[in-house]
C-alpha cells in the first residue's frame, strides 16, 4: 500500500495534506494498491474529510507526545506504520515538517528518497521514476527509485486536490515510537493571511516602490486578489517589509499560480526563488529589467499609476463574475 | 566545544546550468564553483561565532574530490579550524550523509551544522539522514541559535512563523536565513588557512538506492506578452481567459 503522511499544523489540515493524499491515491492507482493515511496528534479535527481525497483508510495516532514536530519521534512512528502495514511508498509534503523527517524516514527504512517531486511517477519494473526541479529552478532532473520501500515528498502546489471519494470512520491507533527530545516553547505564527508557500496568488513588491510608505497599494491588490503579499531582498534587508515577506533564494521559494512582480528588477537571486510560479506578470518602468525575460505578462510603466489601474480593473472582474 | 560543519560546493547562483548530450552531467566548462551559500552564510559563520564567544573547535567537512579544496580552503580562511575531506564523488544525498555520519560518530561533536538546503539538487534532505544515522535530534530552518551550557534555544522557520524550541546538546541543524550574517574572509584569514590542517579520508561503502536518469532544461518561456499601461482591462481579461489563473 500507499502510506501518506497527512500532517495537520496546530490540529488542522490544510491543502498541503489534501495534495499529499490526492497524489497517494494515483500512486496506489498506478501501483495498483490502496492509498492508507496517517495522522499525528491529540487534538485533530477533519480526518475522516481524507477520504474524500482517495485515502481508503485513516490512521490516527491520538497521542499528545505528537502535538508538536520532532523529527525523531514522527520519524519513529511513521516507520513503524509503514513497516506494519508493508508500505512500498510513503509520502510526505514538502514542507517544513516533510523537510524535517523525510530523510530521518528514509534512512529508517532503507529507502530510496526523492524530495521536493512536482509531477507524477512512471513505472519503470520495479522502480519508481519522479521529476523534481534542481538548480534553483534552472534544470529538471529524474531520479530512478531502486529500493523496495520509496519514500517521496511532494511539493506544494504540484498537483491540484482532487476528491474521489467520501469521508471514511478514523481508525484510532497507538505508537510505541519513542518520544523526541525536541521541546517546543512557543509557536509565533501570523494570523488572518496564507502563508508565502502556500498562497495560490502572490504580489510582491522591490525597490521600485520608494520606500515603505508607499505599500497601501500593494497591499490592496493583494486583498482585491485574495492574495498574500511578499517584497525582494532589498526591501526585507532595509526593513521596509518584515522578512519573513522575502521572496528568493535566500528568502522563501515559492510556487504560486501567479506571481505578481512590481518594481522588482529580477536579479537571478530573486528569480532562483519564483521561477516555479505558474504565470508571471512584471511590472517595471524598466523594459530592459531582466525579469521581463522570466515574465508570462509584461507591462513598463509608471508603477504608481499602473496598480491602482490593475487594483481597479480586477474589482470590475470580481464584480461582474 | 566541538561543532562539525557540513559544507557543499556548487555551481555558483549565476552559473548557466547545461548537461552533456544525454543529459547525465552538468558540464562544468566555464562554471564557477563556490560554498554552497546556506553552508557558509549561516551554519559556517553561527559556529565560527560560537566557538569564539565559548571556545572550542570547529571543523568544516566536505564530500568531493580533491578539486573541492579551494572550496574548503575558504571555510578556513572564515574561520574553520581545520577541515576534513572525504575523497570521493558525492553521488546522491543518501552517499554523502553516510559518510558524514561515520566520521562524525567517533567524534562527539555538540552541534553538526548543515545549510537548509544546497543550491544544486535543492533536497534539504542530508541534515535528517545524518541524524539518523547518529540518533539525534534535528532542528532543520533554524533561523536563530543560542547556547546556555547544554542547553540550546532555537528558532525553526515553519510555514508563516516561526517555533522556538529547546533541546539539550548534541543536535544537528540546518540553518536559514536570519542565523547569522555572511563574513568575507580577510587576508590574515586566507594565510592562515593555508597551514591549518585538511585531512583526507577514504570513503565507507554505501549502497546506492537513488540513481540519476536524466538532466533536461525546463521548457522555454512562450515568451512575455507585452500590455500596454492603460488596457489593465485586457491584462485581466488573459489572465482569466487565457492564464486562467484568476
Amino acid at each position: 500500500m500507499v502510506l501518506v503522511f497527512a500532517e495537520s499544523p496546530r490540529g488542522h489540515f490544510k491543502k498541503a495534506a489534501f495534495e499529499a493524499v490526492t497524489y497517494g491515491k494515483k500512486v496506489a492507482d498506478l501501483l495498483g494498491t490502496s492509498c492508507v493515511a496517517i495522522t499525528l496528534g491529540a487534538n485533530v479535527t477533519g480526518a475522516e474529510e481524507l477520504g474524500r481525497y482517495g485515502a481508503t483508510r485513516v490512521l490516527h495516532i491520538a497521542d499528545p507526545r505528537f502535538d508538536n514536530v520532532d523529527s525523531h519521534g514522527y520519524a519513529a512512528a511513521l516507520a513503524d506504520i509503514a513497516a506494519q502495514n508493508k508500505a512500498t511508498v510513503v509520502i510526505l509534503s514538502h514542507t517544513s515538517t516533510g523537510k524535517a523527517i523525510a530523510g530521518r524516514l528514509a534512512v529508517r527504512l532503507q529507502a530510496a528518497l526523492a524530495s521536493g517531486v512536482n509531477s507524477l511517477p512512471t513505472l519503470q519494473g520495479a522502480a519508481l521514476r519522479v521529476k523534481k526541479s534542481v538548480f534553483s529552478g534552472k534544470a529538471i532532473a529524474e531520479y530512478e527509485l531502486n529500493s523496495p520501500v520509496k519514500v517521496i515528498s511532494l511539493m506544494g502546489n504540484a498537483v491540484r486536490p482532487e476528491t474521489s471519494g467520501e469521508p471514511v470512520s478514523v481508525e484510532t491507533i497507538s505508537s510505541s515510537a519513542s518520544h523526541g527530545r525536541i521541546r517546543v516553547k512557543e509557536v509565533k505564527t501570523i494570523e488572518g493571511i496564507v502563508p508565502l508557500p502556500e498562497a495560490e496568488i502572490v504580489v510582491s513588491a522591490g525597490r521600485g516602490l520608494k520606500g515603505p510608505e508607499n505599500w497601501g497599494m500593494v497591499e490592496d491588490l493583494a486583498t482585491t486578489l485574495g492574495a498574500t503579499t511578499a517584497c525582494s531582498r532589498p526591501v526585507a534587508d532595509s526593513h521596509w517589509r518584515p522578512h519573513h515577506e522575502h521572496v528568493g533564494q535566500t528568502g522563501i521559494a515559492i510556487r504560486p499560480n501567479l506571481y505578481i512582480a512590481i518594481g522588482i528588477s529580477g536579479a537571478i537571486q530573486h528569480l532562483a526563488g519564483v521561477n516555479n510560479s505558474k504565470k508571471i506578470v512584471v511590472i517595471n518602468k524598466d523594459p530592459e529589467a531582466p525579469f521581463f525575460k522570466a515574465a508570462d505578462y509584461g507591462v513598463v510603466g509608471d508603477l504608481f499609476e499602473i496598480v491602482p489601474r490593475l487594483n481597479e480593473a480586477i474589482k470590475k472582474f470580481k464584480a461582474a463574475n | 566545544m566541538k561543532f562539525l560543519v557540513c559544507i557543499s560546493q556548487t555551481p555558483d547562483t549565476t552559473a548557466k546550468i547545461t548537461f552533456n548530450a544525454d543529459g547525465t552531467e552538468l558540464n562544468a566548462a566555464g562554471v564557477q564553483f563556490i560554498m554552497n551559500p546556506y553552508d557558509e552564510w549561516y551554519a559556517l559563520v553561527r559556529a565560527c561565532e560560537l566557538r569564539e564567544a565559548l571556545g572550542g573547535t570547529v571543523v568544516a567537512i566536505n564530500v568531493g574530490p580533491a578539486t573541492n579544496e579551494t572550496v574548503i580552503r575558504k571555510a578556513l580562511a572564515i574561520g574553520a579550524d581545520e577541515a576534513v575531506r572525504i575523497d570521493a564523488d558525492p553521488k546522491s544525498a543518501g552517499f554523502v550523509a553516510k559518510q558524514i555520519a561515520e566520521y562524525a560518530r567517533s567524534q562527539q561533536f555538540d552541534i553538526i551544522f548543515l545549510g537548509k538546503e544546497t543550491i544544486d539538487y535543492n533536497g534539504s534532505e542530508v541534515g535528517a539522514m545524518v541524524a539518523e544515522y547518529l540518533d539525534l535530534p534535528y532542528i532543520s530552518y533554524a533561523s536563530k541559535l543560542e547556547l546556555n551550557g547544554q542547553l540550546a534555544t532555537l528558532e525553526r522557520d515553519i510555514e508563516g512563523g516561526v517555533e522556538v524550541l529547546e533541546v539539550d546538546l548534541p543536535f544537528v541543524l540546518s540553518a536559514a536565513k536570519g542565523m547569522a550574517e555572511q563574513r568575507i574572509p580577510n587576508m590574515k584569514g586566507i594565510m592562515t588557512a593555508r597551514s591549518k590542517p585538511l585531512q583526507v579520508i577514504p570513503a565507507v561503502a554505501y549502497e546506492e538506492l537513488v540513481n540519476t536518469v536524466q538532466f533536461t532544461l525546463p521548457p522555454a518561456k512562450a515568451g512575455v506578452k507585452m500590455i500596454a499601461p492603460d488596457q489593465m482591462d485586457e491584462l485581466v481579461r488573459l489572465l482569466h481567459e487565457e492564464a486562467k489563473v484568476i
